[in-house]
């Protein structure tokens, strides 16, 4: 019946929140925030029973919108995040936590600390699970603030000392941030997540007052604990530790080993090869073979020197040896069908020597070595660096000669 | 006024205590009569009993005073019969047919003009009361069953601002602003037509009908929408001292707007309730008249003046213009209702069906043809190519119906002044209205047009075509000989053909309807032309479908008496 088409308030509302939802999605700010100026009175019939009613909506695009407007201004933004604090007991925490994180983008550091401590110390009834967890975030956010408090007045006391200064006041004040935020940067990586930031914030200050052991452990933790979302990072921040510490060769190995195998291609693996490489153990210099391998199968390593050099290095010490030789056949076998187009075209040949010819011999060695001296690369490059009257690549070319292609 | 003479010194000189009492100036007598608060407006007041027996009580509390419901419906229909009359109609609709068409109401739903009001034997549920007078008719619905009632009006009981949801709404806290609001919730709707809000309209359709004023219904309401007749937040018009609350929001406050058909079928209802006679006869020189109307609609759809001896043909063969068909007659039922409007829009409907057929083809080669034609005619005017047509009112429909979809997601339902079901919740209402227009006016300033300051003008006109213009076509002057023939001295159509919407009308009584238009199982020329007349009419196509389906069952009635043919595609 034609009672189906009246329009009412309600739909009236959702025909003018699509308009705003269109404008928004073809970034007309302008007209977004025009159809949004109709659909605010939504907040008069507020119901709180939909699963994202008028108050949520207005907080999320009005957010964006004065976010992308190009004439909205810093203090425009705070003044309707704090109207829109007041719009719902169980919103609170989100938006306060939102607030800092604008504020923060746009520098205002001060007030961001200010915005956190001030939701710190809201309550209200009992919080729920997710009240928490969010309350656990302001807590974090405030603590790392402290951390870039107690940064700053690290490096102007350090300056101080280097003059000769001492200022008692100063330094402890830097010990109250440290304290202040050491103990919500602990409490926040416990849960389970990425926390990068607060880890790295955490390990320089527990570093900084001496508490390696503490460090370690934070650390380990961070990269092994199976409830913790597999992170790479986790694993390179344990690493560096570690080698910071004078560690054992053998623990730097454990770690990188784990680190290869969630991302092969990691810009670690150059150091991971070269300790390898070096080891006394058989295995360890199977391993190294097989990282640099697998490194060079991205693209992203295809003109990197270092890696072809590391690349070339042990190939070449192999074959000298003799020994081993089917090691490289091994690593070779899955890879003959592509690496040739993939790095020793004709193409690549010409473009490496005139762009980078270290990276050319490095990767003619290799080739000449994988592939002969028949092999398309080597031959280009080798006659080019004869003609050019380079002195390695006559070198080269010898060797090559001298060795049969695995 | 007060024209006693004192008892005390027996000179006529009052004045009005503080206390509304009237005392005697000359010797300060006070006396135990108290003033009525005398309503200035054109109608006298309708509580006319309360008067003598010093019912009334005066001021409240809160600056308010008492006031009945009907009171406010009273100045509803005041406000709208004076906007009326600013937008050109006769000052007689406000002075004399609409007040006497609401007295006549007032009369026959006992509100009062009668010896025992309905209201009196109730006692009245007002603020302060609320918990010692409540128990005058156990087997009515509780109150919480007059806030689950869903209203056409609107549907406030889900509003929290209104009402809250969750907490338990116990007898003393159901109560209204005006004296009789629970009350008037009560009423049987069968016995009494309990007037509403989207019934003032009705009441105003009924005296322009009676007038015979220049305004058909889906102009009146399309000018509701464009806000200049007052209709939503209409309490805005409410004296200070008629405060609204309670369940008197449910009764005035709407959010929604009105209906065509809803607003039709109330006027009629209402006819028949108040016993009118027959309306003043509709002739040939009326306004509504279908001549008339199609005449304007034919402009307004830019269509050629030609087009108007088509109408009036085929209106006088299926008798649509005689007296005794346009005029109401309430409580006749067995008459069928004129819908002036729709009745025009779809004659013109039917007559492009019978020039060009309209079956998403032959229409377009008729148009092709026109074209060469023109291309040999020298003299006169053009003649008209439903494809030039097309394009351009394609294009302006396409506009203006865009404007209007964006108008209407625009629509703003409140106004500066906030309601308050309770005044436990008025400090949170009024926080939210502060929060809202505080809001409003930072996103407004960041919004791209500048809004127009006024409404645009009311006009009659929707669409207007000029052949001045020259950025337009504008048709009117066309001739429509490019796709008619001569034939035995007469011009007739080219196109043999036509098809029925229907075979068969409908029984309203069943469905409900007359016919069931779905889009998909008509041609898109066909669709377009009805959305067209939709469009200016403001009704959804398939009211207007029915009238055509309506006004082909009358033109073919000899030819579908004969023998019903599974197709439906006749020959003329």
């Amino acid at each position: 019946s034609s009672h189906e088409h009246r329009l009412n308030f309600k739909k009236s509302k959702e025909v003018c929140l699509n308009y705003v939802q269109d404008a928004m999605l073809q970034k007309q700010w302008k007209r977004a925030a025009e159809f949004l100026t109709f659909y605010i009175e939504s907040l008069e019939k507020d119901f709180s029973r939909e699963c994202i009613g008028p108050s949520e909506m207005i907080w999320r695009i009005g957010t964006e919108i004065l976010y992308r407007h190009s004439h909205s201004s810093m203090k425009e933004f705070s003044s309707f995040i704090e109207q829109m604090k007041t719009l719902g007991v169980k919103r609170y925490l989100k938006v306060c936590l939102e607030h800092a994180f604008h504020l923060l983008c746009n520098g205002l550091i001060d007030e961001a600390y200010q915005n956190l401590s001030l939701a710190e110390s809201w309550q209200f009834g009992e919080q729920t699970a997710i009240q928490d967890k969010e309350m656990k975030l302001i807590q974090a956010y405030r603590g790392l603030l402290d951390y870039y408090s107690w940064s700053k007045q690290k490096n102007i006391l350090l300056e101080h000392g280097l003059d000769g200064f001492e200022d008692l006041p100063a330094e402890q004040e830097m010990h109250h941030c440290f304290r202040k935020a050491a103990v919500n940067l602990k409490e926040i990586i416990k849960i389970p997540g990425v926390w990068d930031l607060f880890v790295k914030c955490y390990v320089d200050l527990l570093e900084f007052y001496g508490d390696r052991n503490e460090a370690h452990q934070v650390l380990s933790e961070y990269a092994y604990n199976s409830k913790f979302p597999a992170n790479p990072n986790a694993h390179v921040y344990l690493y560096q530790f570690l080698k910071r510490h004078g560690e054992s060769k053998k623990s730097l190995i454990s770690v990188l080993k784990i680190l290869h195998d969630i991302v092969p291609s990691h810009e670690l693996m150059i150091d991971f090869n070269t300790m390898l490489q070096k080891s006394k153990k058989r295995k360890k210099r199977r391993l190294g073979l097989e990282v640099i391998f697998a490194a060079l199968d991205y693209a992203g390593w295809k003109e990197n020197v270092k890696a072809w050099n590391c690349m070339a290095r042990q190939v070449k010490q192999i074959v000298i040896s003799k020994k081993h030789l089917d090691w490289i056949k091994q690593e070779w076998n899955s890879r003959k069908d592509w690496w040739p187009a993939f790095h020793f075209s004709r193409y690549l040949a010409k473009r490496n020597w005139q762009g980078n010819e270290s990276l050319s011999y490095e990767k003619a060695l290799v080739a000449g070595i994988l592939l002969g001296k028949d092999s398309k690369y080597f031959k280009y490059v080798s006659h080019q660096g004869c003609k050019a009257q380079v002195k390695r690549f006559r070198i080269l070319k010898k060797f090559v000669n001298k060795h049969n292609p695995v | 006024d007060f024209n006693e003479r004192c008892a005390q010194c027996s000179e006529v000189n009052w004045g009005l205590t503080d206390g509304g009492r009237f005392y005697c100036r000359s010797c300060h007598n006070v006396t135990e009569r108290s003033r009525e608060v005398v309503n200035t407006d054109f109608i006298s007041n309708t509580r006319i009993q309360a008067i003598s027996k010093g019912l009334r009580k005066q001021e409240k509390n809160d600056g308010g005073s008492e006031w009945y419901v009907c009171e406010g419906f009273q100045l509803a229909l005041k406000k709208q019969a004076e906007a009326l009359e600013a937008l050109g109609v006769c000052p007689q609709l406000k002075d004399e047919v609409l007040c006497n068409f609401w007295r006549c109401y007032l009369q026959k739903s006992k509100q009062a003009y009668c010896n025992r009001p309905a209201g009196e034997t109730l006692k009245a549920l007002s603020v302060c009361n609320s918990s010692t007078d409540v128990d005058s008719e156990p087997e009515s619905p509780g109150p919480l069953h007059l806030l689950s009632l869903s209203e056409s009006e609107g549907d406030l009981q889900t509003d929290c601002s209104f009402v809250s949801s969750t907490s338990k709404v116990s007898e003393s806290t159901v109560f209204s602003g005006s004296v009789d609001g629970s009350l008037y919730l009560r009423k049987n709707q069968k016995d009494t037509l309990r007037m509403t809000m989207p019934m003032t309209l009705s009441f105003c359709y009924m005296a322009l009908l009676w007038l015979r004023e220049s305004m058909t219904l889906s102009d009146l309401l399309r000018f509701v929408v464009e806000g200049h007749i007052p209709y939503l937040n209409i309490f805005q018009h409410f004296p200070e001292k008629m405060k609204l609350c309670g369940l008197d929001l449910k009764i005035f406050c709407v959010e929604s707007w009105p209906v065509y058909e809803e607003v039709y079928n109330k006027m009629l209802e209402l006819a028949a309730f108040l016993d009118l006679p027959r309306f003043p006869d509709i002739t040939d020189s009326c306004f509504l008249h279908p001549d008339m109307l199609c005449m304007k609609y034919l402009m307004e759809a830019n269509l050629p003046d030609e087009l108007h001896n088509w109408t009036c043909r085929v209106v006088k063969k299926i008798c649509i213009g005689e007296v005794d068909y346009l005029t109401l007659v309430p409580g006749n039922k067995s008459t069928r209702k004129v819908k002036y409007d729709v009745l025009a829009a779809a004659v013109i409907v039917v007559v492009l069906k019978l020039l060009f057929l309209l079956d998403d083809h032959y229409e377009w080669l008729l148009s092709d043809f026109a074209e060469e034609r023109n291309k040999n005619n020298k003299e006169g005017g053009p003649y008209f190519e439903l494809k030039k047509w097309y394009k351009v009112i394609k294009c302006s429909l396409d506009v203006e119906q865009k404007k209007l979809d964006e108008e209407r997601a625009k629509c703003l339902w409140r106004c500066e002044k906030p309601l308050f079901y309770s005044v436990k919740k008025k400090s949170k209402v009024l926080k939210r209205r502060q929060m809202v227009v505080s809001l409003q006016n930072q996103f407004g300033k960041l919004s791209s047009s500048v809004q127009p300051a006024e409404k645009p003008r009311p006009s009659s006109f929707q669409l207007r075509w000029s052949e001045e213009n020259t950025d337009e076509i504008c048709f009117h002057g066309h001739s429509l000989k490019g796709i008619l023939q001569e034939k035995c001295g007469f011009l007739t159509t080219i196109n043999p053909d036509y098809w029925l919407c229907t075979v068969k009308l409908c029984s309203e009584k069943l469905c409900g309807r007359v016919a069931h238009y779905r889009e998909v199982d008509f041609p898109q020329s066909y669709h377009f032309v009805l959305r067209l007349f939709s469009f200016l009419l403001r009704v959804q196509p398939s009211y207007i479908h029915d009238e055509v389906c309506m006004i082909e069952q009358k033109l073919f009635h000899k030819k579908l008496c004969k023998k019903p043919k599974y197709n439906t595609v006749l020959k003329k």
